[in-house]
């Protein structure tokens, strides 16, 4: 344990560097006059946090090697499909015994499964470090908001065409940005995602601007609306349809539905490529790029292959968000937001679909759980990604790939 | 004049043909001028101490590095700078001296992502298993199937491929090559870490590739007995600069060669 002790005091120092400007001195008011606070006290029980950790370093490693999570019993294939088939079921069946924000938040939560199964593709097959995903998301939920704005198109109309113009957008980016390795590519992409947000705040006279646009219709059924009243004349309603009262919560569970029927479509598509020989292709690239392009594999399509399709899944997820808020703004689509869906991967074990799931759900569920500690949600969020990359870095469910055998 | 010339009739273009080759590297210059030719069903071997710069030739003529001068042609067609993925679809497969194969595939699979050109297949007939789709998928596995075979990896068929004996690496590897339909199949240092008995089985699978398929193996090996057995023709090279094109007797006899191996002494 001496053995530990300048490394812990020199960690110490500097978390009294990195705290004390940001907790230790705080400005207030007092009428005329700014002045100083002074707050030790928080800054010396981290530093004393912070020692005690790193003393205990090799010990707590150790503690953390012996606690295992559980693996996911392995099941066979056709158990495997009734797994999958009664967790379908009860999908579907729960929200018309769930309460509303119950249902409203599994929408939610559906959202984020669907782009971390998306950005799945691109991070955990491809193996491409992607920091502005949020960018096709908003290409894709602007699609449908200008579409609407300008021409009056439906959700149903903009939904194939949000996909494709994000997958547009991921094609045009991907093309010359794709050659550049690892860091270089996180970066740029990073910048692609701001400047998409930046463009969308500042074309005010196209976008809205800052306000975005906002009364943008939900999805129909088949033509039938979910709203209380038709917008036209000749719009028929759902519930004059079918002769029901109206009940808003209707509309909840319709959208939620619509959310798990994308999300699993996405689920299915990234199932398949993963058995494609597109899905071999991706593995085979991040293993041996050289070997691959010995081979005739041409690194830079099969690259940009998974980023278009990742980008396509977020153009659609974009589209749905637009019609469940109804509006559509800048706001929405800060780096934060690629952080989280990144997270999603990374907490999930990169490539792994059912992790991506748990990971989504317990990211969105959570923290709407406990409501009471919103305030230390980033905070309870950082502690756990830190955890998660000491104790467990291949993520909760690490990926297992299907092989073909002989 | 009158003479009735054999020089009148055509010379057949060599399947490779490598001009005044020149790669530098900052201050060094790893290929000095290497010129040769290799006809077509030949194997032909490339021998030279170590630093020589034989994997340099094999990386210019691949398209892993751009050639600081000098012209790589392909049965006549000028493939100088082409990016190596372009180069192995005109026919062109290599090993590389350290075996790199993708070790978390299994065997079976490195064999599929190989075929990956060869099976023409859009995204979306893959996501409805079309029923061309599925037959592609079973010809490609076959085709493995053969090639497994062919090197007695079948049994390993589902294995991770780092897994396998080292020997068994080697012979997936140019499994691997073979499964892509080559012209041209170059092979850097094949038998180094095999065993004798591997060596031997090496010679004999080099020399039923190229008769069965048809095939011009380029070969840079160490193994003397290896290469003066296989080979019909030897590149000797010392410093990057070429010493010598010929048959093995005689280079085997060749005062310069003799020289560049045992030192100046
Ligand atoms: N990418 C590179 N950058 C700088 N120098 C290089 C590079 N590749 C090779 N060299 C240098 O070029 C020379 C020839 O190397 P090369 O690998 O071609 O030799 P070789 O004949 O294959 O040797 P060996 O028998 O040991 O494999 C060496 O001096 C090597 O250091
Ligand atoms: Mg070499």
């Amino acid at each position: 344990m001496l053995a530990q002790l300048p490394r812990a005091l020199i960690a110490a120092v500097f978390a009294f560097v990195i705290l004390a400007p940001i907790f230790g001195l705080k400005l207030v008011r007092q009428g005329m006059h700014s002045a100083l606070q002074p707050h030790w006290n928080i800054v010396l029980w981290g530093c004393a946090a912070v020692f005690v950790v790193q003393l205990l370093h090799p010990w707590l490693a150790r503690l953390f090697a012996r606690v295992r999570l559980p693996s996911v019993p392995a099941l066979d294939e056709e158990h495997h499909l009734w797994a999958w088939a009664a967790v379908v079921l009860l999908a579907v069946v729960w929200p018309f015994f769930g309460g509303r924000s119950a249902v409203d938040i599994a929408t939610l939560a559906l959202i984020y499964v669907m782009l971390g199964l998306g950005l799945n593709i691109v991070v955990g097959f491809a193996g491409l470090l992607d920091l502005g995903f949020v960018g096709f998301y908003a290409v894709g939920a602007y699609t449908y908001g200008l579409l609407y704005y300008w021409a009056g198109w439906s959700f149903w109309e903009c939904l194939p065409l949000a996909g494709a113009m994000a997958a547009l957008f991921g094609f045009l980016l991907g093309f010359p940005v794709l050659r550049l390795r690892g860091d270089y590519l996180a970066i740029v992409t990073l910048g692609f995602g701001e400047i998409i947000r930046l463009l969308l705040t500042n074309l005010t006279d196209w976008t809205g601007g800052p306000d975005g646009i906002s009364g943008i219709p939900s999805p129909t059924l088949f033509g039938l609306e979910m709203t209380r009243r038709a917008s036209s004349p000749e719009g028929q309603t759902f519930h004059e349809f079918f002769d029901m009262p109206f009940n808003p919560d209707h509309m909840v569970i319709y959208l939620y539905l619509l959310a798990l029927a994308l999300a699993l479509v996405t689920l299915l598509v990234s199932n398949r490529l993963l058995r494609m020989p597109i899905g071999r292709a991706w593995e085979a690239l991040r293993e041996d790029e050289i070997a691959c392009r010995s081979l005739g594999l041409n690194p830079t399509r099969i690259k940009l292959s998974a980023f278009t399709l990742g980008a396509m899944f977020a153009g659609f997820g974009g589209a749905f968000f637009a019609a469940r808020q109804g509006l559509v703004n800048p706001e929405s689509f800060t780096f934060i937001e690629s952080a989280l869906i990144l997270s999603v991967v990374v907490l999930g074990g990169m490539g792994s679909q059912v992790g991506v799931i748990l990971a989504a759900v317990a990211l969105t569920v959570l923290p709407e759980v406990v409501r009471e500690f919103a305030e230390y949600r980033m905070l309870a969020f950082g502690f756990v990604m830190v955890l998660m990359m000491v104790w467990r870095p291949q993520g909760l469910l690490p990926m297992k790939r299907p092989q073909v055998d002989l | 004049m009158t003479e009735p010339s054999t020089a009148l009739v055509p010379v057949p273009t060599p399947l490779l043909e490598v001009r005044a080759l020149l790669m530098r590297f900052g201050g060094l210059l790893a290929v000095d001028g290497v010129a040769f030719d290799v006809r077509a069903n030949e194997v032909f071997s490339i021998i030279g101490p170590n630093g020589a710069g034989k994997t340099t030739v094999f990386n210019c003529i691949g398209g892993f590095y751009k050639p600081s001068g000098g012209q790589i042609l392909l049965a006549g067609e000028n493939i100088t700078g082409l990016p190596s993925h372009r180069v192995a679809r005109k026919g062109l497969v290599r090993t590389f001296q350290g075996v790199r194969l993708f070790k978390n595939l299994t065997v079976l699979e490195n064999l599929l992502v190989a075929q990956h050109m060869q099976v023409k297949n859009g995204l979306l007939s893959g996501l409805l298993i079309t029923r061309a789709y599925r037959r592609a998928e079973q010809a490609a596995i076959e085709h493995a199937k053969q090639w497994l075979d062919f090197m007695g990896l079948r049994e390993y068929a589902n294995r991770e491929a780092g897994n396998l004996a080292y020997g068994h690496q080697r012979r997936l590897e140019i499994a691997r090559c073979m499964i892509t339909r080559p012209r041209l199949l170059m092979l850097d240092e094949p038998a180094a870490g095999l065993n004798p008995q591997e060596k031997r089985d090496l010679a004999l699978m080099i020399d039923r590739i190229r008769r069965e398929y048809n095939i011009a193996v380029l070969l840079i090996e160490h193994d003397m007995r290896l290469v003066m057995d296989i080979s019909d023709r030897i590149l000797v090279m010392e410093h990057g600069r070429p010493i010598t094109v010929d048959r093995p007797e005689a280079v085997q006899s060749d005062e310069r060669v003799i020289k560049a191996y045992l030192g100046e002494e």
